[in-house]
């Protein structure tokens, strides 16, 4: 289960959104397999029976006051950012995912 | 003169209470400090100048988001960030009057355990500079130890409060999960993430855990604490049921040294009046490590998909259309160790890994915590070592991250069973510290502090690097 192809590793890194240039390529490569391995290992236990925890305190439902509060000014959303036009952020056109 | 090496918070605190000395004299004692041992420690990655007020000082982990101060994460690509609002936890400061000192180095993300994934460089550990001072938040640890700073915040996912207390010699508390904001601190793994204190005794923790604690409306996984906050008074430690895990103290990873160190402080507790007993988690520390290294890398391959050049922090300059924008911007601006967990993790939660991997995970998860709660049974805390080792060189375990994550194989299990663990120094070896790790049930805070008051109290240990010592 755990041989990553480069195929794969790819495959991977577009959906994780990252130009990985070769020689980062290459490294990754050897080490995410030893990694896949390592972690692997948690294959070894059977737990049909068990429940899956997600969230380590039992708290459902956390409802708040439906009340209007001031919110983040726009420049003040604004001002970290890259590239802006007027109110908003501006970004490169096109590239199809 | 003001010896920031040995003042605590709480002396510092009656001291300007009764104006013996002047925020600002106590202030610049710290800024004094900072300018001549930090060029050697790179302890901070930003420094603040004085703003008044009559507050003791406080440095802040550079993954709390602090408004109008540079907030990097340890990243290149939140350089220049500067956030308009205060987490939750640096609000509770400064409404206390804390004083913010400046922002401690982390690994990339709080993604390490030695604080050499900065993209700014390493922080030295006070002990020896040739060594690490753990991670994640080794800028932190080593600023209290170095007397940099009376005390600080931290956070931790699988070990980065108490390891790089453990590995600085000083007190370091990841709190029980839902009990700190995490809002405005920026996020690893949401599962997981707990902001905590350092201090340089367990009162002053305690102290700074009341401060931060409790709930908070803008982080809903936050719960009130069902008892207050009781800085502990007690030194013995009679009634008291102490468990020792044969899986934490027994593995093959631990130093003589710090095996040790650790069965004395166990002999300590027979001594001032408590029971102690052996007992077993079967599948904590062998299942814990890999368990860990599939939730954390995908919760964080998902939390980390916002940092896109679009918003805020870097954008790549090599232009292209909006995808290549995204893809070049991350490339360029994530380091090794980010990028290591962003692949790992996507790829755990990809169609036709999924279940064997992330959903097993979490499986897993839940067997750690029926086996912490069954020993909770018959024990008030878990006793171990914290770090399998002391500190180790700069460089020994960059070049293999499995042989890094191992760092952080006993504090892992109870963070995945979402329990508060305090680490408290118990003595040299090798002239290097040793941290003990006490382990509790969810919202023990209490307990934790008495038990590590009492021991800290009984060890005597000095926190004081001897190579700083005066």
């Amino acid at each position: 289960m755990a041989n990553i192809s480069r195929e794969q590793l790819l495959h991977v890194a577009r959906l994780a959104r990252l130009e990985l240039r070769e020689e980062e390529l290459e490294r990754l490569e050897a080490q995410l397999n030893d990694i896949l391995t390592a972690v692997g290992k948690v294959s070894e236990l059977d737990l049909s029976d068990v429940p899956p925890t997600s969230h380590p305190l039992a708290v459902v439902n956390v409802w708040g006051a439906d009340e209007p509060r001031p919110s983040l000014p726009v420049d003040d959303a604004l001002t970290n950012a890259p590239q802006r036009e007027g109110a908003y952020f501006r970004v490169p056109p096109g590239g199809s995912s | 003169m003001i010896d920031t090496l040995r003042l605590t918070a709480e002396e510092a605190a009656r001291l300007l209470r009764e104006r013996e000395v002047s925020g600002a004299e106590l202030f610049a004692a710290y800024r004094q400090a900072i300018d001549e041992r930090d060029p050697e420690l790179h302890c901070y990655l930003h420094v603040c100048e004085d703003e008044g007020g009559e507050g003791v000082p406080i440095a802040i982990k550079d993954v709390i988001g602090t408004r109008g101060i540079p907030t990097t994460a340890g990243s290149r690509i939140l350089e220049g960030y500067v956030p308009v609002y205060d987490a939750t936890v640096v609000a509770r400061c400064k409404a206390h009057g804390l004083k913010i000192l400046g922002k401690t180095n982390t690994d990339e993300f709080a993604m390490g355990s030695s604080t050499e994934n900065s993209a700014y460089g390493p922080t030295r550990n006070p002990w020896d500079p040739e060594r690490v001072p753990g991670g994640s938040g080794g800028g932190s640890a080593a600023a209290v130890a170095a007397g940099l700073a009376p005390w600080a915040l931290g956070s931790d996912t699988g070990g980065s409060i108490k390891q790089p207390a453990a590995l600085c010699g000083n007190v370091g508390l990841r709190p029980t999960y839902g009990t700190v904001s995490r809002y405005g601190v920026v996020a690893f793994a949401s599962s997981l993430d707990q902001v905590g204190p350092v201090a340089r005794n367990v009162r002053d923790c305690a102290y700074l855990y009341s401060i931060i604690a409790g709930r908070d409306l803008c982080d809903s996984t936050t719960v009130e604490l069902p008892a207050p906050v009781a800085l502990p008074e007690g030194d013995d430690l009679k009634g008291l049921r102490v468990g020792v895990p044969r899986e934490f103290n027994e593995h093959e990873a631990i130093e003589p040294g710090v095996r040790d160190a650790v069965q004395r402080a166990i002999e300590l507790c027979r001594g001032l009046g408590a029971e102690v007993g052996e007992c077993s988690l079967p599948h904590a520390v062998e299942y814990g490590m890999p368990c860990y290294y599939l939730i954390a890398p995908a919760e964080a391959s998902s939390n980390l998909a916002r940092y896109d050049g679009v918003r805020f922090g870097y954008r790549s300059g090599r232009g292209g259309n909006r995808l290549e924008m995204y893809e070049r911007t991350r490339d360029e601006g994530f380091g090794d160790e980010p990028k290591r967990r962003i692949m790992v993790g996507t790829y755990a939660l990809s169609a036709g890994y999924y279940d064997a991997f992330y959903g097993q995970a979490q499986k897993v998860r839940t067997v750690l915590a029926r086996e912490h709660a069954e020993v909770f049974e018959r024990f008030d805390v878990l006793v171990s070592p914290t770090s399998p080792t002391v500190a180790f060189a700069l460089g020994a375990r960059t070049a293999n991250p499995l042989a890094m994550y191992l760092s952080d194989l006993l504090t892992i299990p109870s963070c995945l069973a979402g329990l508060p663990g305090l680490n408290v120094p118990c003595g040299l070896s090798e002239g290097l510290p040793v941290g003990l790790q006490l382990i509790g049930p969810q919202f023990s805070e209490n307990t934790l502090f008495w038990v590590g008051r009492a021991l800290e109290l009984a060890i005597g240990f000095d926190p004081v690097p001897a190579r700083l010592a005066g």
